[in-house]
């Protein structure tokens, strides 16, 4: 731990060792970068905000705002005490000083009282090559929301310095289970903020919890508890904080996924003598059933298009990921070939790759492969790995493995290139999943005359 | 059904009733579970009164007939394999004895995996253990209406450990009585 703080930006080592321990009271998620990297990062500056005296709150914003890019793997932030001058607005910017160090991008904000109580974020982004302000938004919220203003900000930064949108303000979805393999065995469904901060439980139980899918609006999420001593699929509105018991039959009820357009939900059931592929009209509740083989046919995931559903299915002696039609159910095609175990895919948001578990020599891998051209390479050297889950943006992807026997949740770039850790401080983290696009808690708007 | 009934009463000879030695992958040298203990301190309620195979443990597990040795109801598979050995086949027609002599008995044959693999997948996996024992007891005399499944795939293991010997414990299928 150490030797790795030693390694890691200022900023970074002292949120690693201050924030995540009071920012919450029960288990966490902690944050250990474990390799940042590109060669080439884009090199920004953040300069210090300028606090306005009325706003009282003094959060760490600028930290989390930082800690985001510096997670993302593709920024070197340019430490304060380095910087040449402080400016808070534009008129204030010599684009020299920036020059002088290297800089690509200045960021530079104040933080004034709002409009309705609580504090907004001046952001301003420029480019120091072009010297050119980019963009200048005010990103207000309450009081309490000043890390959803710096998430939403870190959103702003990448984008204008990446051409890629931001997925700082989006959520994990994850289990975390405690004393397994004893009496005392508990499952939590928890969702936290994407850097693993403010976790909030959905569900708790004696009983398993597993398979957690997001609606596409982010407002709903599907599960699989063993609540009544059975598997059975729920639904959970996040805003009500109400659950429904969808489907309940004899067997196996699971693998809840989302159609992209929310209106169904592929699901697997064994209520007619072995794992088939299902799905249910969530406005009519009717069942079509998508595969009819004597195999195990299960986890079920759409393409983003809605027009297909991959799915993992043991009908030609070992596991491997088909794809069928998902108007017809008609059987489309087998989509991996490489190795003798490929399974839960997930399609990257293009819908021209996808993302599975695969299995190399006994040990399980997270594997990226191509829809379009022949390309498949083999994203992480951990073992026991699976659950992958993409972000939203398609630059990063979250998946549960075992570091020393204990379960956590790991992030990797699409390219391999970037990783790092979130193991829980307490019990087994497992099955993230990461949200879709959320509809933003905190109001946004530009700046006219900056 | 003859050379299974058969292979049964072999099995018991040459076994001499060593409950454990019946199934199919025991991990070696396993100590008895602390139930198993419990269990086998509790005297059987004579046995000479009550039918052949109808003598129960005070938590309704069935003896083998004519002993204090309670009938294993665990049973353990290979990797990736939901298929049943010979022992383990002898064992499961007696629980089949036991319930076509006993029809308010029920069972609930809870299916198992190791951890290697997906969770949905091996839920299924899970399942197809308990269903071919279902299978098994249903050909052997049980009712539908006495045999119920639920797969838990590798969500409880019974070994928390991340090794073969933690593996070969967790890849089961545990006969629940009711």
């Amino acid at each position: 731990m150490r030797s790795l703080l030693g390694r890691l930006p200022a900023p970074i080592a002292v949120l690693l060792l201050l924030a995540a321990p009071v920012l919450h009271a029960a288990e966490t998620l902690d944050t250990v970068i474990i390799d940042a990297g590109y060669d080439k990062q884009t090199r920004v500056a953040i300069v210090p905000f300028r606090v306005d005296p009325q706003v009282r709150a003094q959060a760490p914003m600028q930290a989390i705002l930082e800690f985001d890019l510096q997670r993302s793997g593709q920024f070197e932030v340019l430490e304060a005490s380095s910087m040449l001058s402080l400016p808070s607005k534009p008129s204030e910017v010599l684009y020299r000083d920036w020059k002088i160090l290297g800089q690509e991008f200045v960021v530079v904000g104040n933080i004034v009282p709002g409009n309705s109580g609580g504090q907004a974020l001046n952001l301003y982004v420029f480019d120091v090559l072009a010297e050119r302000l980019l963009t200048a938004q005010t990103i207000e919220g309450s009081s309490g929301q000043w890390r959803d203003i710096a998430h939403k900000a870190a959103d702003i930064v990448f984008e204008q310095a990446t051409g890629i949108p931001g997925a700082f303000s989006t959520r994990l979805m994850y289990v975390l289970a405690k004393n397994l393999g004893s009496s005392g065995v508990t499952s939590k469904l928890e969702i936290s903020d994407s850097d693993g901060e403010r976790v909030r439980t959905v569900h708790e139980s004696s009983e398993p919890i597993l398979s957690a899918s997001w609606s596409p609006n982010g407002r709903e999420v599907a599960y699989v508890s063993f609540d009544t001593g059975r598997s059975a699929i729920y639904i959970h509105d996040l805003i009500t904080n109400s659950r429904e018991k969808i489907a309940e039959f004899p067997g196996i009820n699971s693998a809840p996924r989302y159609s992209p357009d929310g209106s169904k939900l592929a699901m697997v059931l064994s209520k007619d003598g072995n794992p088939e592929i299902y799905v249910m009209d969530l406005k009519t509740r009717a069942l079509s059933r998508m595969t009819q083989n004597r195999a195990i046919d299960t986890e079920p995931t759409w393409s983003p298009n809605g027009q297909k559903i991959a799915f993992t299915s043991d009908r030609g002696g070992k596991p491997q990921i088909y794809q069928l039609d998902a108007r017809t159910g008609i059987f489309d095609s087998r989509l991996t070939n490489e190795g003798d175990y490929n399974a839960r895919a997930q399609h990257m948001p293009d819908g021209k790759h996808m993302i599975y578990v695969h299995r190399k020599r006994g040990v399980f891998h997270i594997a990226w492969q191509s829809l379009v051209k022949n390309d498949f390479r083999i994203l992480t050297q951990t073992s026991l790995d699976e659950s992958p889950s993409v972000a939203p943006n398609g630059a990063m992807l979250i998946y549960a493995t075992q570091i020393d026997g204990q379960g956590i949740l790991a992030v990797v770039s699409v390219d391999g290139r970037v990783k790092y850790r979130l193991p829980s401080s307490e019990g087994d983290v497992r099955e993230p999943a990461w949200s879709p696009y959320l509809s933003s808690v905190v109001s946004t708007s530009v700046i006219s005359n900056p | 059904m003859k050379t299974q009934w058969f292979r049964t009463v072999m099995c018991l000879g040459l076994a001499s009733l060593i409950l454990a030695g019946c199934n199919s992958t025991p991990p070696a040298a396993l100590p008895p579970s602390s139930d198993d203990n419990i269990e086998r301190e509790t005297p059987p309620p004579a046995p000479a009164a009550q039918p052949e195979y109808g003598t129960f443990d005070s938590s309704g597990n069935p003896y083998i007939p004519g002993t204090n040795q309670l009938l294993a109801r665990t049973f353990y598979f290979g990797y990736d394999q939901a298929n049943l050995s010979q022992n383990d086949l002898a064992i499961l027609e007696m629980h089949a004895r036991v319930l076509a002599e006993n029809p308010a008995r029920r069972i609930l044959i809870q299916g198992h995996c190791d951890e290697r693999g997906t969770r949905e997948y091996n839920l299924a996996l899970g399942e197809r253990r308990s269903d071919t024992v279902r299978r098994f007891l249903l050909s052997a005399g049980a009712t539908g209406a006495q045999v119920e499944t639920v797969s838990y795939g590798e969500e409880r293991p019974e070994d928390p450990g991340h090794n073969e010997a933690s593996w070969s414990r967790n890849r089961r299928a545990i006969v629940a009585y009711r």
